[in-house]
């Protein structure tokens, strides 16, 4: 037990190691370095030579992995080459607001998308179920612009009820954003419930054709105890994993949604990044993104070595 | 009527969108007194657990009853609410499950499913709940019970689940149990003990019993009453004795003919073909018709009515006609045991020692070195001889198996065939003559066999990879095999899956014989078929050995099988010799304890 | 299951006819489109301005004029061309190492699969952004890189479905025959892991096609003027209050093709008996 965490650890470190080593390099094989990139059409003289000088760019490739690297052990990110400032401060507080509405999503979905979906598998087959199924594969499949433009239009332009693009500073306090989050918080829950609605279902429809299912109605329980103490907690381990892989894979979504509502978080920030061609930008928000990746599956992964009593107490069965 | 439970032409089945209603299980009549006990026979697929279940008023999910009632102390169970119901399930009615293993919730502790059957079943108050669960506990002869009540089902070895299981039903002093193929799937010597346990509780507590099992051993040794089901019906009923001793529906008669006892070298083949399906295809013929020796017209045109002589019920109209089966005399295993000692060794393993299979080296950090399955295992296989190897699952016996076949490699010790190939070397190193000359039989036709692939092109693969025969050599040798393993011709256009489970091993047996091998592995070549079935296939095989001269390594956990095939037996237990030699002797005289234990289980010799 | 009897199971159920209808649809317009639209996609009507539906032009004309029924049945042909592709690259590349990874156990395993689960760490959206602005969104660059992405995912679905099938003993029958590596995996596992490969397939084109529009609404897909669905919907999308139709006639193209794949995919799985086991492994 304590070693299988030990190793979860140890390879979510490697993971992380290996992800900067592949960004570095991928940065490095692009055509041009990062002043080129970003000076465009006036990367020639005087300009060329102060950037690279400021950037350490005219010192051989693996000097500067290593510079970055103890520089991220140390917390410092590198500096911006648009902004001419730390990236701590670029990132920083862009990333609060991107964690404020990831987490909201979340808070609200997840435990949304667990109660539809074992509904749905209650009801398998039945209207209720194929209404509630029928939506996810809807939510599901239409892309995150066209349901956030859609509903700008009906919330904020028609209705006239919730603000439609964001407008607040980078460093606006938390209330402040809470008060304009609502259109991307809905746009993100929408693809977020639905799949995570189908793996639930999918999961519990498994576990209510159990032995042990069939055992509690046997045993004389009721409709209720069945689900919630027999059923539910079994349908739910296996979901641990793939709920957090969902959310990581959903980042990609939150690209979209922080450029459809003008959101000041580190997807709208990575896209403008890669539109500067501010690489040592883009590498310290690539690396974030994977952090928050391995970070959600480490905590899956002990989540469920915790709460499975098979993978818990092997060892004590073992003695 | 003081009949504690009555089943009236109760029918169970489903009901398609198109079609007419398939049943599973067709107008069952039962009845059970306060304290009795009743068998339950058939095998796979007759509906018996259906109609079990049925008995609490519980169908699998697209299953529904489709006429007759359910009467439990003469209440119909039709007419009660939900909750009356569910306080009759689990209290006055209680299941113990075929796998407890499965059937115990795993994210919760025991104490906690012992406490929802005292809360709901019992007068017991709260404060009590863990005294009343030790005393269960210790009722069905659990060791350490306070500490086993804190542990998760997966803790527990399948003897204690199914123990907790009983101790479960019986938390809410039930009239009546039901028991579900309650010891399979346990080993020989567990499944001894729970016997005991269970009959132990039926005489001392007066509970009724309602007995579902496949091993007609079982239930002869523990209910007062059996009834026989083939194909959804209930083909015979009667007082243990008579069922047992004078059988009078056909079926019935080759059922008890084809279970391997000791001793008997030949099994009688008395069921031809196989089941009809769907079962409504015998809606107006007898059930057993189509393999039965002593049909007549009138059983394909009417369906035979239930003759009651005698508390002696018998669906047979041929009854009064039939002579009742002799089963064959004791033969001894001489004609094979007679095999000149000087023929040359085909296998020879000297201190044999094999783990499970190599993983990788994360793995290995993770969850240690791999254990030790097989130690010191030494044994001589000759020329034309068969070997049997038994022993129980754990005992490594198919270890030794795959290892000889080059699927996982030996630890140490020595493994030789014919005198100079080493067989610790796994596949990819190995010699193409020696992969032709050893073949493997798997446990279980159903996975061994590509369901994507032709039986044609099963058969023919090995002919194409060892011999590189021409499309035409490989058609006419493959028609020759299926003459070997009787099948006809045209089932080499089919796939598995459309092949019964019997038929499917003789096509593997015959894709084993297309590489023309010396040594013949058969790994539990029947134990994943049903009695009536196991008969004629080990018929095939005593047939095919002599006819080709082949030496088998022959792997089972069913002594009788193996005792009717092999000329030497070795005993594994936890992956050590503890007995072998002659067949006959080690029958006859064993002298290792466990040995007798294994022997002890079996259906004597009538 | 022979194509035949798949196909006549596919259209036994209502969203598989739906769905197999709105994919061929697409397909069918994205081939023929430039010989039947009515305009060129790149001319400007003498309005210059954005215009409802009339009849000269059905669907409107956008902010710059332009005929918005012609862009839209052109504006999926590049959308289309790259996933079809890409998808056929990520299932293939993806399918044969999850099935050797599978089949050989072990360290062959270990290194694959660690070497996978790394990969999956990498945040590709910023990875495809990356790689198109450096070089350019050539169809070629698209199909490779999204191929090689969502390939990824495809090694841990295949190797899962490998390994249900390694441990029946067909597979080790072939191995204790003497059979090659790659004869087993060809010859013995695809055909009965092909079921799950072709649902993965739809379900990968589809995800593929949400990335390809995303990107494309990025601004990174394609070059303007070439008409494309993903550009469309943000260049229009903020006078949609004033003139729906240019955002709503891509809006719908897109979304129809979308939900057709996926409601393929969904009968799919269903007329083959994998409905269950979708959620095991993403």
């Amino acid at each position: 037990m304590l070693r299988l965490i030990t190793f979860r650890f140890l390879f979510a470190f490697v993971t992380l190691w290996v992800v900067s080593l592949v960004v570095f390099i991928a940065v490095e094989l692009l055509p041009g370095d990062a002043c080129e990139a970003f000076l465009g059409q006036m990367a020639q003289g005087q300009r060329l030579d102060n950037c690279r000088v400021e950037h350490r760019l005219n010192e051989p490739a693996y000097v500067r992995y290593i510079a970055w690297a103890q520089g991220l052990a140390q917390g410092d990110l590198g500096k911006s080459i648009k902004r001419s400032k730390p990236l701590e401060s670029v990132i920083g507080p862009r990333f609060r607001n991107t964690l404020i509405l990831g987490l909201t999503a979340a808070a609200l979905g997840i435990p949304l998308a667990i109660f539809l979906g074992v509904l749905a598998a209650l009801w398998r087959d039945k209207k209720a179920d194929l209404f509630i199924s029928s939506a996810a594969i809807f939510f599901m499949t239409i892309p995150e612009f066209i349901t956030g433009t859609l509903l700008i239009s009906f919330f904020s332009v028609y209705l006239g009820w919730l603000p439609g693009i964001v407008i607040m500073r980078v460093d606006a306090p938390i209330i402040e954003v809470f008060g304009q989050i609502g259109l991307p918080v809905l746009t993100l829950m929408l693809v977020m419930v639905a799949h995570i609605m189908r793996m639930v279902r999918s999961s519990m429809i498994d576990v209510l054709a159990s032995d042990f299912v069939m055992m509690s109605e046997l045993k004389g329980l009721s409709k209720t105890r069945q689900v919630l103490r027999h059923a539910l907690p079994n349908a739910l381990l296996p979901a641990i994993n793939l709920i957090a892989l969902n959310i990581a894979w959903l980042m990609g979504g939150v690209l979209v949604v922080e450029v459809v509502f003008n959101y000041p978080g580190i997807g709208r920030l990575s896209v403008n990044a890669i539109a500067d061609r501010d690489f040592p930008l883009v590498q310290a928000l690539a690396l974030l993104m994977a952090s928050i990746y391995v970070g959600l599956n480490l905590m899956a992964d002990i989540a469920t070595l915790l709460l499975n009593p098979k993978l818990r107490t092997r060892q004590g069965a073992a003695q | 009527m003081n009949d504690l439970l009555r089943l009236e032409k109760v029918s169970v089945g489903y009901r398609p969108i198109d079609s007419e209603p398939v049943l599973l299980v067709n107008e069952a009549d039962l009845a059970l007194g306060p304290g009795e006990t009743l068998g339950l026979v058939g095998e796979s697929g007759c509906g018996k657990s259906t109609l079990l279940l049925s008995v609490m008023g519980y169908f699998k999910p697209g299953l529904e009853r489709l006429s007759g009632r359910v009467l439990f102390e003469g209440q119909d169970l039709e007419q009660i609410s939900r909750d009356g119901l569910q306080q009759l399930r689990g209290g006055a009615m209680a299941l113990i499950p075929q796998n407890a293993g499965q059937a115990l919730t795993p994210t919760l502790k025991i104490a906690v499913q012992m406490f929802e059957a005292l809360r709901l079943h019992s007068d017991v108050p709260a404060v009590h709940w863990q005294r009343k669960s030790i005393e269960l506990f210790e009722r069905v002869q659990l060791p350490a019970p306070e500490a086993l009540l804190e542990r998760y089902p997966h803790e527990l070895s399948g003897g204690q689940q199914q123990r907790v299981a009983i101790a479960m039903a019986l938390a809410g002093a039930p009239k009546l149990l039901l028991l579900d193929e309650p010891t399979t799937g346990l080993d020989v010597t567990t499944q001894a003990q729970v016997l005991e346990l269970l009959t132990e509780i039926g005489r001392t507590t007066q509970t009724a019993m309602v007995f579902v099992s496949h091993d007609i051993g079982v239930i002869a040794k523990t209910c007062q009453k059996i009834a026989v089901m083939y194909a959804g019906e209930i083909i015979e009923a009667g007082t243990q004795e008579t069922v047992m001793k004078r059988p009078g529906h056909p079926y019935t008669q080759a059922l008890l003919a084809s279970v391997p006892r000791l001793g008997q070298a030949l099994m009688p083949d008395t069921m031809q073909g196989r089941l009809l399906e769907p079962l409504n295809a015998h809606k107006d013929s007898c059930a057993f018709e189509a393999r039965c020796l002593f049909a007549e017209p009138i059983c394909r045109s009417q369906k035979p009515a239930m003759i009651d002589t005698q508390g002696h019920c018998v669906k047979c109209s041929q009854q009064a006609s039939i002579t009742p089966f002799q089963l064959p005399d004791f033969q001894s295993n001489e004609a094979a045991g007679s095999l000149a000692p000087d023929q040359g060794i085909v296998l020879e393993l000297r201190d044999l020692a094999l783990t499970y299979q190599s993983t990788g080296l994360i793995h290995r950090w993770l969850h240690g070195a791999p254990e030790r399955v097989v130690a010191d295992v030494s044994l001589e296989l000759r020329q034309g001889q068969t070997l049997g190897l038994v022993g129980e699952s754990g005992s490594g016996k198919s270890s030794i198996l795959r290892t000889l076949a080059g699927l996982q490699p030996g630890l140490s010790g020595a493994a030789t065939f014919l005198g100079q190939h080493d067989l610790l070397v796994p596949v990819g190193q190995r010699d193409p003559e020696v992969l032709r000359k050893i073949q493997l039989v798997f446990q279980n036709p159903d996975a061994s066999l590509n369901p994507r692939q032709t039986i044609r092109q099963i058969i023919e693969r090995p002919l194409r990879l060892y011999f590189q025969y021409s499309a035409a050599q490989c058609f006419s040798e493959a028609r020759d095999l299926m003459d070997s393993v009787q099948l006809p011709y045209d089932y080499l256009g089919r796939f598995p899956g459309q092949l019964s489970g019997g038929e499917r091993q003789r096509v593997a047996i015959a894709r084993a014989l297309a590489a023309k091998p010396d040594l013949l592995l058969c790994d539990e070549i029947t134990s994943a078929l049903d009695v009536s079935v196991q008969a004629s296939m080990m018929q095939l095989l005593k047939m095919l050995r002599t006819q080709r001269q082949l030496t088998v390594l022959f792997v089972s956990h069913d002594l009788p099988v193996v005792g009717a095939l092999a000329d030497h037996v070795i005993i594994l237990r936890h992956g050590r010799i503890c007995e072998a030699g002659a067949t006959g002797e080690i029958f006859e005289q064993p002298t290792h304890p466990y040995t007798r234990e294994l022997l002890d289980a079996v259906l004597p010799h009538s | 299951m022979t194509r035949h009897s798949l196909l006549m199971a596919l259209l036994r159920s209502p969203s598989g006819r739906i769905g197999l209808g709105l994919v061929l649809f697409h397909c069918g317009l994205a081939l023929v489109a430039p010989l039947i639209v009515p305009y060129d996609f790149n001319a400007q009507s003498e309005v210059l301005d954005a215009m409802g539906p009339s009849l000269q032009h059905w669907a409107g004309l956008d902010t710059l004029g332009r005929d918005v029924l012609t862009r839209t049945f052109l504006g999926g042909r590049q959308a289309l061309l790259v996933t079809v592709f890409g998808t056929i690259i990520a299932i293939t590349w993806g399918s044969f190492l999850g099935m050797v990874a599978g089949l050989k156990g072990g360290r062959v395993d270990e290194w694959i699969m660690r070497t996978v689960d790394t990969f999956l760490a990498i945040p590709f959206m910023i990875f495809l952004l990356l790689i198109i602005a450096s070089f350019g969104n050539e169809p070629m660059v698209m199909i490779l890189t999204l191929g090689f992405f969502y390939g990824i995912g495809v090694v841990r679905l295949a190797r899962a479905a490998t390994l249900d099938e390694v441990v029946k003993d067909y597979v080790q029958s072939a191995r204790a025959r003497g059979e090659r590596t790659l004869t087993i995996v060809v010859k013995e596992i695809l055909p009965n892991v092909r079921d799950v490969l072709l649902v993965e397939s739809a379900m990968r084109w589809s995800w593929m096609l949400l990335a390809f529009s995303a990107l494309s609404f990025l601004g990174f897909g394609v070059t303007p003027p070439t008409p494309d669905w993903g550009l469309m919907i943000a260049n229009a999308r903020i006078y949609m209050s004033l003139a729906p139709w240019p955002v709503l006639a891509p809006m719908i193209a897109l979304s129809s093709l979308i939900i057709g794949i996926n409601l393929v995919a969904d009968a799919l799985a269903k007329a083959l008996g994998l409905d269950r086991t979708q959620a095991r492994v993403l």
